[in-house]
């Protein structure tokens, strides 16, 4: 037997208590530096040293603030991991991860050296922002401005969301070096153009259009040039028979999936909380709607299959619940707790009947429901804030000039359904046509999709010359 | 000798198992099968399309017996594995020839 000689355990419970009390002791003299710090910057005070206590300043808690959830939205980047891998084959899964990993990586250097100049720049126009001195983040002086390094951080990681949206509705037949393509050019142009008129101050935010954490600012523009490459990449081999009838095509795990959905849920915590951009009050409203949006759009989606196929369908209520997530980002600021779980339960029906039309109706293949999930969810969640916002709710969040009209189940009348609907239309056509256009320049130059051997061969050895999992009986 | 080759349905094999050793028999070899008889596949559904897995999976038992043991064998394995339902499998016997214990050079019904 090889036991752990039994002053092993208490030898570590001494370090423990070691370099606890350390701690306490570092802990108690940079508070005692902070003191003398404050006692020389301000004339003495009649109050001892000992009695002065040292304030988080606000400005310190915001960056806090908004680097934890900075740090949670990057997470999200595992769960659409999981997700995709998950809804589709295991010959694919080195690929998937590939695709998830250098979306994020060139996507942050395109983001750095150029995109987020043109999302928050403020020389430009209301419709395409500059600033030459955002350009790399202005390098030369960088490091300074601690806000500045919070806000690009905060912001990458939601365009590394929209990036990735992508790569699973293209998954298992598109090229790797076009991925990397798009993934740059997304980060570089697509999302900051349209996320400046929502976010960096552009005609859609002059318009008072609410997208608060990014429905369609991230989700739909995501989604959007998703279903640009699903139509010019066309679906996977098999998926339809030649008579047009569906072969589904089922993924390789769906545990991975269901886990990369909660990591999803725990990083939206960071993706709509950390919105508010500072550390105040609402975000715990904030976070509610979340939690009931997301249980809402679950239940929605559950219900819709058990009443459809008679039993409860696991991967598609997965979809509802990332369904529900998408739905209330945009709102989660701006409706009360009822108005959430509505979003959220319209959102899971929704996805269900948006993934069956997508597929039979329209033959386009997503092999993990992202048009449906964040295009038509993000549309939907965005739209809803014509309908369920609140003015009441929302202005804490904003002020007198900048909070919402109330939404027609408030007696607001259609203005602000209306405004909303400009801007999901708007944001539509932009990102649609422009990626659109992308993909067939892609396909036309260094080619989009691999050739039918490779498809058949999987990504995994015919892309990346190796295979997720050599030591298991792999069917397909 | 007789080689009783039985598809079963997975469930099953534990009792199959139990029951041939209670009747002395010593050893068999388990496999891991797909297939299908009567019984066809059965339909699931994936993402709201319904498509048909054609190859059910069971598990093939072969057990290697003298002569005089086989009518008990497969008489036993029968009495185990039935469920009454379709799809509750086959038994097949098969002579052989001849058998080898590796580690004694055993043959014939000494190496069983």
């Amino acid at each position: 037997m090889n036991r752990m000689p039994s002053n092993f355990w208490s030898g570590l419970a001494k370090a423990g208590l070691c370099s606890l009390l350390l701690a306490t002791v570092a802990c108690a003299s940079l508070h005692a530096q902070d003191a003398a710090a404050a006692v020389a910057a301000t004339p003495a005070p009649e109050a001892p040293a000992a009695e002065v206590v040292a304030y988080l300043p606000q400005k310190v808690a915001d960056i806090m603030w908004l680097c934890l959830t900075a740090f949670l939205v990057f997470f999200m980047q595992a769960g659409f991991a999981m997700v995709e891998t998950g809804l589709t084959r295991a010959k694919n899964a080195c690929n998937i991860m590939m695709k998830n990993l250098m979306d994020f990586c060139i996507g942050a250097l395109a983001f750095w050296a150029v995109g987020y100049a043109i999302m928050y720049g403020t020389h430009g126009n209301s419709y395409f922002g500059w600033d030459a001195d955002l350009l790399m983040l202005g390098s030369g002086t960088s490091g300074q401005d601690y806000g500045l390094s919070a806000s690009w951080l905060f912001q990458v990681v939601f365009a590394a969301t929209a990036a990735t949206i992508v790569s699973g509705a293209m998954a298992e037949r598109t090229k790797f070096i076009a991925y990397c393509f798009y993934s740059l050019i997304i980060s570089l142009l697509l999302y900051p153009v349209t996320g400046h008129w929502i976010w960096g101050g552009g005609w859609l935010s002059s318009m008072g259009m609410r997208d608060f954490a990014g429905s369609t600012v991230v989700h739909s523009v995501g989604a959007w040039a998703s279903l640009a490459g699903c139509i010019v990449i066309g679906p996977r081999m098999g998926k339809f028979t030649a008579d047009g009838k569906i072969n589904p095509i089922p993924g390789h795990n769906l545990v991975l999936t269901a886990l990369g959905v909660f990591i999803l849920w725990f990083g939206w915590y960071g993706f709509n909380p950390g919105s508010t951009l500072l550390a105040v009050g609402g975000i715990s409203h904030i976070a509610v709607t979340t939690t009931l949006g997301a249980a809402a759009g679950a239940l929605g989606s559950m219900l819709i299959t058990w009443i459809r196929f008679g039993k409860p369908d696991l991967s598609m209520t997965l979809n509802g619940t990332l369904a529900g997530l998408v739905a209330i980002t945009a709102p989660c600021a701006s409706v009360s707790t009822g108005g959430a779980v509505a979003i959220g339960f319209v959102a899971g029906i929704l996805v269900f009947l948006s993934v069956l039309f997508i597929e039979t109706k329209l033959k386009i293949d997503d092999p993990v429901g992202a048009i449906s999930v964040h295009g038509v969810c993000g549309a939907w969640g965005t739209l809803s804030i014509g309908l369920f916002g609140s003015r009441a709710i929302d202005l804490p969040y904003w002020s007198d000039t900048t909070a919402i009209a109330d939404g027609l189940f408030y007696g607001g009348g259609v203005h602000q359904l209306f405004v909303q609907f400009v801007g999901v239309a708007s944001v539509f056509a932009f990102t649609f046509v422009s990626a659109f256009i992308f993909f067939k320049i892609l396909k036309a130059t260094i080619g989009l999709r691999v050739s039918a051997e490779e498809e058949s061969m999987g990504l995994d050895v015919a892309e990346h010359g190796q295979e997720s999992y050599p030591n298991f009986v792999v069917r397909e | 000798m007789k080689l009783i080759i039985a598809i079963i349905k997975p469930f099953k094999l534990e009792e199959v198992k139990e029951a041939l050793a209670g009747i002395g028999i010593e050893g068999m070899t388990v496999t891991e099968v797909k297939g299908f008889g009567r019984q066809k596949g059965h339909t699931e559904i994936y993402r709201g399309s319904e498509y048909t897995v054609d190859f059910l999976p069971k598990v093939k038992v072969e057990v290697v017996v003298s002569d005089e043991m086989a009518g008990k064998t497969v008489d036993t394995i029968v009495k185990a594995a039935k469920t009454e339902k379709i799809g509750d499998g086959k038994v097949f016997v098969i002579g052989v020839e001849d058998a080898i214990r590796i580690r004694t050079d055993e043959r014939g019904d000494a190496a069983i």
